[in-house]
C-alpha cells in the first residue's frame, strides 16, 4: 500500500571527511596526502600559483598557454609520445589554468602511481614548449574566440565580465585572453611566465588515494628533484566596477529565439568572513532548484529552462550573477521579476522553511560530493589555493547550521547591491528594446554585432 | 533532461573526470540482488556502504521511439511532468523535500528510456522511495492542463536553448531526419518539434501514462548505503500496492534504412566557422560489430594520438576539432565523424585528407598499438562508470534493460578486449564503404561552402 504518510529522514549516519596530512617538503613544495582505501586508485593534483590573475597586463591568456604548452611534450619526449607514455600507464595528464592556479592532474591505479607521478614530474619541471605547438595552441584559442560571437551562453558570460569590471582590472578579460592578447603571445612570453611563476614555493601537490599516507613524501620529492626553489610572488589585484550605477547592455543577436540574460554586480572575495552566510543567502534566492529565482521564472511564469544565481568565489571579489535564457517575447517581465527578487531578499528575512530547505540541502549534499579520489583531491586543493584552515571540511556543516534567518538577512543588505546592478542580454535587440522602456535598468547601450 | 544542470553544479571542482586504465586488472562485478514484485516492478539491490549516501534510478521502458509521428517530443515532455507532484506531493514539494533532505535529482529521456534518480544521504533514503511509488502510483488524480502547459513552455525554452540557439543544435534533428526513413523511431529528435509540443493534450498525457508507467514496465535500482531487509520492506509498502498495467508490445523491429548513394546536405545557422558531419547507418547497440565499431572511432578522433586529430588538428594544423563515435540504441545505430575546420580552410580539403585516412584504415588495417590504446580507454571508462553509487545504479539498470543482466559490466567490457585489429578493418570496410550522409553547415548566407558530390566549398 501507498501511504499518504511521508516518511521523515532518520537520523544520518556520520560522516567525516577523508584525514589528510599537509607538510612543506625540505625542497619547499607544500604536499598535501589523503590516504583512501575505497578503490585501487589514486589521483595526483599540482597547483602552481600561475593562474590567470598573474598574467602580466598585455599578455593576457599567458597562464592558461603556458599551462596548455606543458602537455607538448618534455626535453625527452615530445607531446604525442608524453601523451602515448600516460596512455601506456592507463592515464592522461589534464591541465589547465584558472583565475587564481593552474593545475596537473592524473587519476590512475595505485600501483602505477609511482611512474605516473615522476612522469607528470617530469612534464612540468623540463618543458621544452616547441615554438609550433605554441603557435597552433594560440590558433586554436583564436578560432575559439571567434566561434563564441556565435554562441549565446558563452558570449553573455563574456560580454558581462567586461560590462561589471572596469578595464584595468584583469577580471574584465577572459581568464584566457582576448584576441588581441592572445595574438601577441610568443614561445617567449610562455618561457619567462614559466620562468617567472613555477617554483618550489607557488607549488602544492594533493595526492589523494589508496596509498599509504607515508608513501608520498619521497615519491613527489623525487618527481620534482629539478624543480627550482622560489618564493611566491602575487600581484595585488585590482577589480574594480566599471560603473557605480545601473546600467545596461543589449548584444544584438537578430532572430536569436531566445535572450540570455546576466544580472549583477560584483560579489565578493573566496575567504570572506560573512563566506558562510552569503553561501546560504544564494541558495535561497538562486542556488538551487527550489530557489525563488528559479521557481519565479521556471516554474510559476515557465519564462525559462532553468534560472539561477552564483557568486563566482576567487581569491579576489569575483561577479555575483543572475544567470538565465528566456524567450525573447518575455526578457523585459523576466528582468522585471529579477529586480524584484532582488529587493524582497533585501527587505524581510527569509521564510523559515526557505531556510532550512537550503541549509539542509547544503550539508546533506556534503558527502555526495566526495565520492572519488579526484573530488577529494579538489577539496583539498581549495584549501591551498584560498589558504582556508585544515578543519574547513569537519566544521563545514556545523557552520551552514548556524546560520540563521538574521544572518542572511545582513548578508543580503551587506553583499547584495541592487543600486549597481548591471545588466547584459544577448539577444535580438528589435524585439528586446521596446519593452525595456520603463524598466529601471540604467542607461542602456547597444552593440550591433 | 529536466534541470538545467548549471543549477546543480554548486561546488566547482577542478577539471573533469579523467579516465583511468586498468592495466591488467580486472573490471570489478557489481554484487546484486534482483526481484519482482507480484504487480512487475522489477528491484535490483546493491550495497556500497563506503560513504553514508543511496542512489534511487528508476527506469521507465519507454522514450521517444515509442512516440507517434505528430506526437515528437512527448515522452520528454512527459518527463518533465512526472516532477510537478502527484496525489500526496503538492506541486513544487517533490524538489523541495529531495533538496531539503540534502539530495540531488533529475531524469532524462533518450529514444530508448527514460530515468529519474536522486543521490542522497542515505537516511533520506525513505523519503526518496515514496515520493518516487507516489508519482508512479497517483499521478494522474491531481493532473490537470495547467501542469502540462507550463511544462510545455519550460521544455520549449528547453529546446531553444539547446538547439536552436546553440551554435549546430540543428545539425543531429537534419542527419536523423535523412538517414531514417520516416516512420523510424529514430527519426526524429528526443526534444522533439515545437509544432508537436504545442499539439500535445491532457488526454494524451493521461493515455501516456495509463499505456507506459505501470510498475510492471519500470525497474527500480538502489545503490549505496542502505539495509536490505529494511529496505524492501519499503519498496514492498510503497510500490507493492501500485497496480499492474497493460502488457505493453514495443517495438521489436525497424523499418529498414536506405542510402542508395552519398546524400549531400546543407544547413545555414548562426556559425562563424561551417562543420562537416559524415553519418553511416551502422548497427544497434550490443550488435555483433558495435564494440569494433567503438573501437574504430576511437582510433580515427578521439585521443591526441588518433588518426584524424593527429594529422589534422596536429601536424598539418587545419581543423579546429575532430571527432568520431558510433551511437547504437536499442533498435538502430549511427556511426559519425565530425569535423570543424580552422578559420580559412575550405571542406572539401578537409573532406579529401577524411576519406584519405579512412581508406586507408580499410586498406591497411589498424596497429597493435592504436588498438590497445583504443582499449585501454575503453577499460578506463568502464571503470569510471562504477566510482559512484549513481554509476552504478545507472549500469545495471541500463543492463538489465539491453540484456536482461544486472551484472553484464564484465562481459561487457569483455566485447572491447575480444575486438581484434581484424575486425576494426573490417567493419571499417562494411559501415564506413557505404553511401553516407554528408551535412556541412554553414554560417548564413554561405550555402557555396558546402561540400558536395564534386567536392565544392568554397
Amino acid at each position: 500500500m501507498v501511504t499518504s504518510l511521508r516518511p521523515k529522514p532518520g537520523p544520518p549516519r556520520s560522516y567525516r571527511f577523508p584525514s589528510f596530512s599537509d607538510e612543506v617538503l625540505p625542497n619547499g613544495i607544500r604536499l598535501v596526502t589523503s590516504p583512501v582505501s575505497k578503490l585501487p586508485l589514486a589521483t595526483v593534483l599540482v597547483l602552481v600559483d600561475a593562474g590567470s590573475t598573474s598574467d602580466p597586463r598585455g599578455k593576457e591568456g599567458v597562464a592558461a598557454l603556458t599551462a596548455a604548452a606543458l602537455l607538448e611534450g618534455s626535453q625527452r619526449l615530445d607531446g604525442a609520445e608524453l601523451a602515448e607514455e600516460f596512455e601506456k600507464l592507463g592515464t592522461s595528464l589534464e591541465s589547465g589554468a584558472d583565475w587564481d592556479s593552474a593545475f596537473f592532474k592524473i587519476t590512475v591505479l595505485s600501483d602505477k602511481l609511482n611512474l605516473a607521478t615522476a612522469l607528470l614530474g617530469e612534464a612540468i619541471s623540463r618543458p621544452l614548449f616547441p615554438e609550433r605547438e605554441i603557435e597552433r595552441l594560440k590558433a586554436e584559442r583564436l578560432a575559439e574566440i571567434l566561434q563564441l560571437e556565435t554562441e549565446p551562453r558563452g558570449l553573455a558570460d563574456e560580454k558581462f565580465s567586461e560590462f561589471l569590471y572596469a578595464d584595468e582590472s584583469r577580471y574584465s578579460q577572459p581568464d584566457e585572453g582576448s584576441a588581441k592578447s592572445v595574438g601577441s603571445l610568443t614561445r617567449a612570453d610562455v618561457d619567462q611566465f614559466y620562468r617567472a611563476n613555477y617554483n618550489s614555493g607557488t607549488t602544492t601537490v594533493v595526492v589523494a588515494g589508496d596509498i599509504p599516507a607515508d608513501a608520498t613524501r619521497e615519491m613527489v620529492t623525487e618527481a620534482f628533484r629539478s624543480w627550482p626553489s622560489g618564493v611566491p610572488r602575487r600581484q595585488p589585484l585590482l577589480a574594480k566596477a566599471r560603473a557605480t550605477e545601473r546600467s545596461a547592455l543589449i548584444v544584438d543577436k537578430p532572430e536569436a529565439p531566445q535572450s540570455e540574460l546576466r544580472v549583477g554586480h560584483i560579489g565578493l572575495p573566496r575567504k570572506h568572513p560573512d563566506f558562510f552566510p552569503t553561501l546560504v543567502l544564494n541558495a535561497v534566492f538562486g542556488g538551487l532548484f527550489g530557489s525563488r529565482i528559479n521557481l519565479n521564472l521556471r516554474e510559476v511564469h515557465g519564462y525559462t529552462y532553468g534560472a539561477s544565481s552564483y557568486y563566482d568565489w576567487r581569491r579576489g571579489p569575483g561577479p555575483f550573477v543572475i544567470s538565465t535564457a528566456v524567450e525573447s517575447q518575455v526578457t523585459a517581465p523576466a528582468l522585471r521579476e529579477i529586480l524584484l527578487e532582488v529587493e524582497r531578499i533585501r527587505s524581510e528575512p527569509v521564510l523559515a522553511e526557505e531556510l532550512s530547505l537550503a541549509k539542509e540541502y547544503l550539508e546533506g549534499v556534503f558527502p555526495i560530493r566526495y565520492e572519488t579520489t579526484a573530488a577529494i583531491a579538489s577539496a583539498l586543493a581549495t584549501l591551498s589555493i584560498y589558504d582556508l584552515p585544515a578543519e574547513y571540511y569537519d566544521s563545514y556543516r556545523r557552520n551552514i547550521h548556524n546560520v540563521s534567518a538574521t544572518d542572511v538577512l545582513e548578508a543580503a543588505r551587506a553583499h547584495l547591491h541592487p543600486d549597481e546592478l548591471q545588466t547584459v542580454i544577448v539577444g535580438d535587440a528589435q524585439v528586446v528594446r521596446d519593452s525595456l522602456t520603463g524598466l529601471p535598468l540604467g542607461q542602456l547601450t547597444i552593440h550591433k554585432s | 533532461m529536466r534541470k538545467n544542470i548549471l543549477l546543480v553544479t554548486l561546488c566547482y571542482l577542478i577539471g573533469a573526470w579523467v579516465p583511468v586504465v586498468a592495466a591488467g586488472q580486472a573490471i570489478p562485478r557489481i554484487q546484486f540482488e534482483k526481484y519482482t514484485l507480484p504487480n512487475g516492478l522489477e528491484v535490483i539491490l546493491h550495497e556500497d556502504h563506503s560513504t553514508p549516501i543511496v542512489a534511487v534510478d528508476t527506469w521507465y521502458h519507454v522514450g521517444s521511439g515509442d512516440e507517434q509521428v505528430g506526437r515528437t517530443g512527448f515522452a520528454h515532455l512527459f518527463e518533465h511532468i512526472m516532477f510537478m507532484g502527484s496525489q500526496h506531493v503538492p506541486v513544487g514539494a517533490f524538489d523541495q523535500l529531495l533538496e531539503s533532505a540534502g539530495g540531488n535529482n533529475n531524469g532524462s529521456t533518450t529514444e530508448d528510456r527514460t530515468n529519474y534518480y536522486e543521490t542522497l544521504p542515505s537516511n533520506a533514503l525513505p523519503l526518496a522511495l515514496w515520493l518516487d511509488s507516489d508519482r508512479m502510483g497517483f499521478l494522474l488524480p491531481t493532473m490537470d492542463l495547467a501542469k502540462v502547459n507550463l511544462q510545455r513552455d519550460v521544455v520549449k525554452n528547453e529546446r531553444r536553448q539547446r538547439v536552436d540557439n546553440v551554435p549546430y543544435g540543428r545539425a543531429d534533428e537534419t542527419i536523423l531526419a535523412a538517414l531514417y526513413p520516416k516512420n523510424h523511431p529514430y527519426s526524429w529528435p528526443v526534444i522533439g518539434s515545437m509544432a508537436d509540443l504545442s499539439a500535445a493534450s491532457l488526454t494524451d498525457v493521461q493515455n501516456f501514462f495509463k499505456t507506459y508507467y505501470a510498475p510492471n514496465n519500470a525497474t527500480l535500482a538502489i545503490a549505496g548505503d542502505f539495509d536490505p531487509a529494511a529496505t524492501k520492506k519499503l519498496v514492498a509498502e510503497y510500490f507493492g500496492g501500485i497496480p499492474r498495467g497493460p502488457v505493453i508490445e514495443r517495438r521489436t523491429t525497424v523499418p529498414p534504412v536506405v542510402i542508395p548513394h552519398d546524400e549531400f546536405l546543407v544547413l545555414e545557422d548562426r556559425v562563424q566557422l561551417p562543420r562537416l558531419f559524415y553519418t553511416w547507418h551502422s548497427v544497434k547497440d550490443f550488435a555483433k560489430d558495435d564494440a569494433a565499431l567503438d573501437i574504430l572511432a576511437q582510433i580515427i578522433a578521439n585521443d591526441k594520438n588518433s588518426r584524424l586529430y593527429k594529422k589534422l588538428v596536429y601536424d598539418l594544423q587545419v581543423a579546429q576539432d575532430v571527432e568520431a563515435y558510433q551511437d547504437g540504441g536499442r533498435l538502430d545505430g549511427k556511426f559519425q565523424i565530425d569535423v570543424t575546420p580552422k578559420p580559412g580552410q575550405k571542406v572539401a580539403d578537409i573532406d579529401r585528407l577524411v576519406q584519405a585516412e579512412i581508406s586507408n584504415v580499410i586498406r591497411n588495417g589498424v596497429t597493435t598499438r592504436e588498438l590497445q590504446r583504443a582499449q585501454n580507454s575503453y577499460k578506463a571508462s568502464f571503470l569510471n562508470r562504477l566510482a559512484s553509487v549513481l554509476g552504478k545504479a545507472e549500469r545495471l539498470n541500463y543492463y538489465n534493460y539491453i540484456v536482461g543482466n544486472p551484472d553484464y559490466v564484465q562481459q561487457d567490457a569483455a566485447r572491447y578486449e575480444n575486438v581484434t585489429a581484424r575486425d576494426v578493418q573490417r567493419v571499417a570496410k562494411t559501415y564506413l564503404g557505404r553511401p553516407k550522409i554528408v551535412l556541412t553547415v554553414v554560417p548564413q548566407g554561405k550555402r557555396e561552402m558546402m561540400l558536395t558530390a564534386s567536392g565544392g566549398g568554397q
